[in-house]
């Protein structure tokens, strides 16, 4: 399943540092942190997508704690 | 302004309060008592320096737990512990701040910048107006149109979904799809798209796509995924990011470790190493290249173009060659009767009547033509009655019996078969019908395919724009192909060309261009076409470029450019858009690097301070936004005196 969220990023190294550690995550097929226009697009397995978009999420406020996404 | 953005600017402006107060009263000696005991004025100094930086100090932290440091926080906080520990507190807190004050007014620029590229693109339509069978009206999301739904559309409203008019007329504003800025006139029966805005009157309209299949959700995802195709310039930076960084990490290193035991002076060469790892920050290569990308896209969708890629911006700016169709393109794809040549004594009115009569009711676009040069020179109209048969010869014309007599309509085949004299008509570029009634020969209608009315304009404009070779393929007659050609001043046209000719010949000019255009830094080629019949030829092109595509799904998947209405003009507005974000994107990287470089020699000197180091990473960074933001400007100066 493929899911497009708002989210919020502050700057256009970060949003690629934190797209490279979230598309090395388990079950995720492919993600995408689109600096410019702000949205992040998460690819992963149905089942377990939730579980996947918080685990996503907390590696991505690892990197950067700033990042945020609007679920 | 975001709240969040607010409220960081008020701690910032309180701290810079609270450190100057400070200040005076430490450089005037007002209290001495305080300032002169060194762990005292530490104190005080902390506070102003932790209300503008706690957000820094914090992210250092979190970069140490998070096995994520030597990011710029980590070293700001480094370097001025540094500060504070050799006593300069006041620089301590001053050089937090300014670094503070610059990060500010980057997230500032960037979501500004940001907002007015979004804000081209504000096509989405907030709700829909759903009448129920009952007729009574429900205002939902335009997610929940489903396809069959008769939407209505006030004046001024954005129309949701695309769809078929039923009842109403009005004109819509089709400019934030096309950069069109006349309004388009709606009737019943007719399409409307998406995004476009309503003008005057009410319509109503039936939904015949969802709001995901149509027109306005395709373009969104379109240039929202624009920016993720990165160009070579942006690939460059993010390679050349992942070499630059660990280098001027560990030349940082080397600088705080070896002088300071050579010198034995840790303390400045700490310093100097901390004030040389913050300006090294690769923040403004980084960001610049693609806001650069970025906003070109945005002017290019604001004036009608829509790019699919920042990869094909930069193939734009390179273009060497241009390759065209004719039909439909360069031509409007229709024919009209270009001049009347009617023998001695014949009047033209009569000798189209005649000619007309002949061709009945044929929806053939020479028929058609004829018809119509006749009702705009005249009020008569082809009674049917009056032909009583018609006889189609083969590749030459036909023969009919109007009023009793035999009548002749077609080439000069036809006049010869039945020995007819004629004068031959001279025009390469016309389709010549003769006509003749029993044995008399009444004259000639020249029919011609119509030049756009811009094209001249845009092939000059395109050669201005630095376009070396425009070429022109048709399926149509030599003689027509080079009378177009000549007209329009192109370099060259191939005719008599089939659909797969087509293919093979950009092929040809694709390998010429490979032989002799890495000697001059240009060899792209372009392929313009209006979308229908020749997808594999814009797929081919190094950039396929579609015309009048609005609400053409498949012109909009084949081609990487988009062109909305049909005006050729907006060809070499988008080469020179492109090539404005391809100079200013150089610039940026020129102008950091080139700062950054000499803020680092001067910083291992000791010459340049942590003020200039600060400038060297966020001021750059600034600067290269604003710089970027110069794209937007790019108006369409075309069609404005339409």
């Amino acid at each position: 399943m493929k899911k497009k969220f708002k989210c919020d990023i502050d700057c256009a190294n970060c949003a690629a540092k934190v797209e490279d550690a979230i598309k090395k995550l388990d079950g995720v097929n492919d993600a995408k942190v689109n600096f410019m226009m702000q949205k992040f697009t998460l690819d992963a397995d149905d089942a377990r997508f939730d579980e996947i978009l918080k685990l996503a999420v907390e590696t991505g406020r690892k990197i950067e704690p700033d990042f945020s996404v609007e679920v | 302004m975001t709240p969040k953005l607010k409220q960081e600017l008020r701690k910032i402006l309180t701290g810079i309060g609270i450190f100057f107060v400070l200040l005076i009263l430490d450089k005037t000696g007002a209290v001495p008592v305080v300032f002169h005991n060194r762990l005292l004025s530490f104190l005080l100094y902390l506070i102003p320096y932790f209300i503008c930086g706690y957000p820094v100090v914090r992210k250092a932290l979190l970069g140490i737990k998070n096995h994520q440091p030597m990011d710029e926080s980590l070293l700001m906080v480094i370097a001025t512990i540094g500060a504070f520990a050799t006593g300069e507190n006041s620089e301590a807190c001053a050089v937090m701040a300014f670094y503070q004050v610059g990060e500010w007014f980057q997230s500032y620029a960037v979501g500004k910048s940001r907002k007015n590229i979004a804000d081209l693109m504000d096509i989405v339509p907030e709700e829909a107006n759903v009448e129920r069978a009952d007729g009574t009206v429900e205002t939902i999301d335009p997610d929940e149109v489903s396809v069959g739904d008769v939407l209505v559309i006030k004046a001024g409203e954005k129309i949701p979904v695309d769809g078929e008019v039923l009842s109403g007329e009005s004109m819509v504003n089709t400019a934030a799809l096309t950069g069109e800025s006349v309004p388009r006139s709606v009737h019943p029966g007719e399409q409307v798209i998406s995004g476009c805005i309503n003008g005057e009157g009410l319509l109503r309209v039936k939904a015949s796509k969802e709001f995901e299949d149509s027109t306005v959700s395709k373009i969104l995802e379109l240039v929202e995924n624009a920016s993720e195709k990165k160009s070579r310039t942006e690939n460059f930076i993010t390679r050349f990011a992942r070499v630059y960084t660990p280098i001027v990490v560990y030349a940082a290193v080397a600088l705080a470790i070896i002088p300071s035991i050579l010198t034995r002076d840790p303390a400045t060469w700490i310093y100097r190493a901390c004030t040389f790892r913050v300006v090294s920050c690769p923040c403004a290569l980084v960001i610049s290249v693609p806001l650069a990308f970025f906003g070109g896209i945005g002017a290019g969708s604001r004036n009608g173009v829509l790019v699919k890629g920042s990869n094909y911006l930069e193939l734009l700016a390179r273009l060497d060659t241009m390759v065209s169709d004719k039909t439909g393109t360069l031509t409007e794809g229709n024919f009209k009767v270009s001049e009347i040549l009617p023998a001695e004594g014949v009047d033209p009115t009569e000798l189209l009547r005649i000619a007309a009569l002949a061709e009945g009711m044929s929806t053939h676009p020479i028929a058609v033509s004829i018809r119509e040069a006749l009702s705009a020179a005249s009020d008569f109209e082809v009674n049917t009655r009056l032909v009583t048969e018609t006889e189609n010869v083969s590749g030459q014309g036909l023969i009919a019996r109007a009023q009793g007599k035999a009548v002749y309509v077609g080439n000069a085949g036809l006049m010869t078969a039945h020995s007819i004299s004629f004068h031959k008509a001279q025009d390469p570029a016309a389709t010549v019908v003769y006509v003749a009634e029993e044995q008399r020969y009444l004259g000639a209608i020249l029919i011609k395919d119509q030049l756009k009315p811009e094209a001249k304009e845009a092939i000059r404009e395109m050669k201005a724009e630095g376009v070396r070779n425009i070429v022109m393929l048709t399926g149509d007659r030599q003689s027509v192909g080079d009378a177009v050609g000549k007209e329009l001043g192109l370099d060259t046209v191939y005719a008599e060309l089939l659909p797969q000719d087509k293919v093979s010949k950009v092929e040809e000019l694709l390998k010429g261009l490979d032989q002799r255009g890495h000697q001059q830094g240009k060899a792209e080629l372009a392929f313009v076409g209006d979308g229908i019949n020749d997808a594999p030829v814009l797929a081919r092109a190094d950039v396929g470029i579609a015309m009048g595509s609005m609400g053409s799904d498949a012109a909009i998947e084949a081609a990487d450019v988009v062109i909305m209405d049909d005006d050729l003009r907006r060809i070499p507005l988008a080469i020179r858009i492109a090539r404005r974000t391809v100079g200013i994107s150089t610039q940026n990287i020129v102008f950091a690097l080139v700062v950054k470089i000499l803020i680092l020699i001067l910083g291992a000197l000791g010459i340049a301070n942590m003020w200039a180091a600060v400038f060297g990473d966020v001021g750059v960074a600034m600067l290269c936004i604003l710089n970027s933001m110069r794209l937007l400007r790019i108006k369409r100066s075309i069609g404005a005196d339409q």
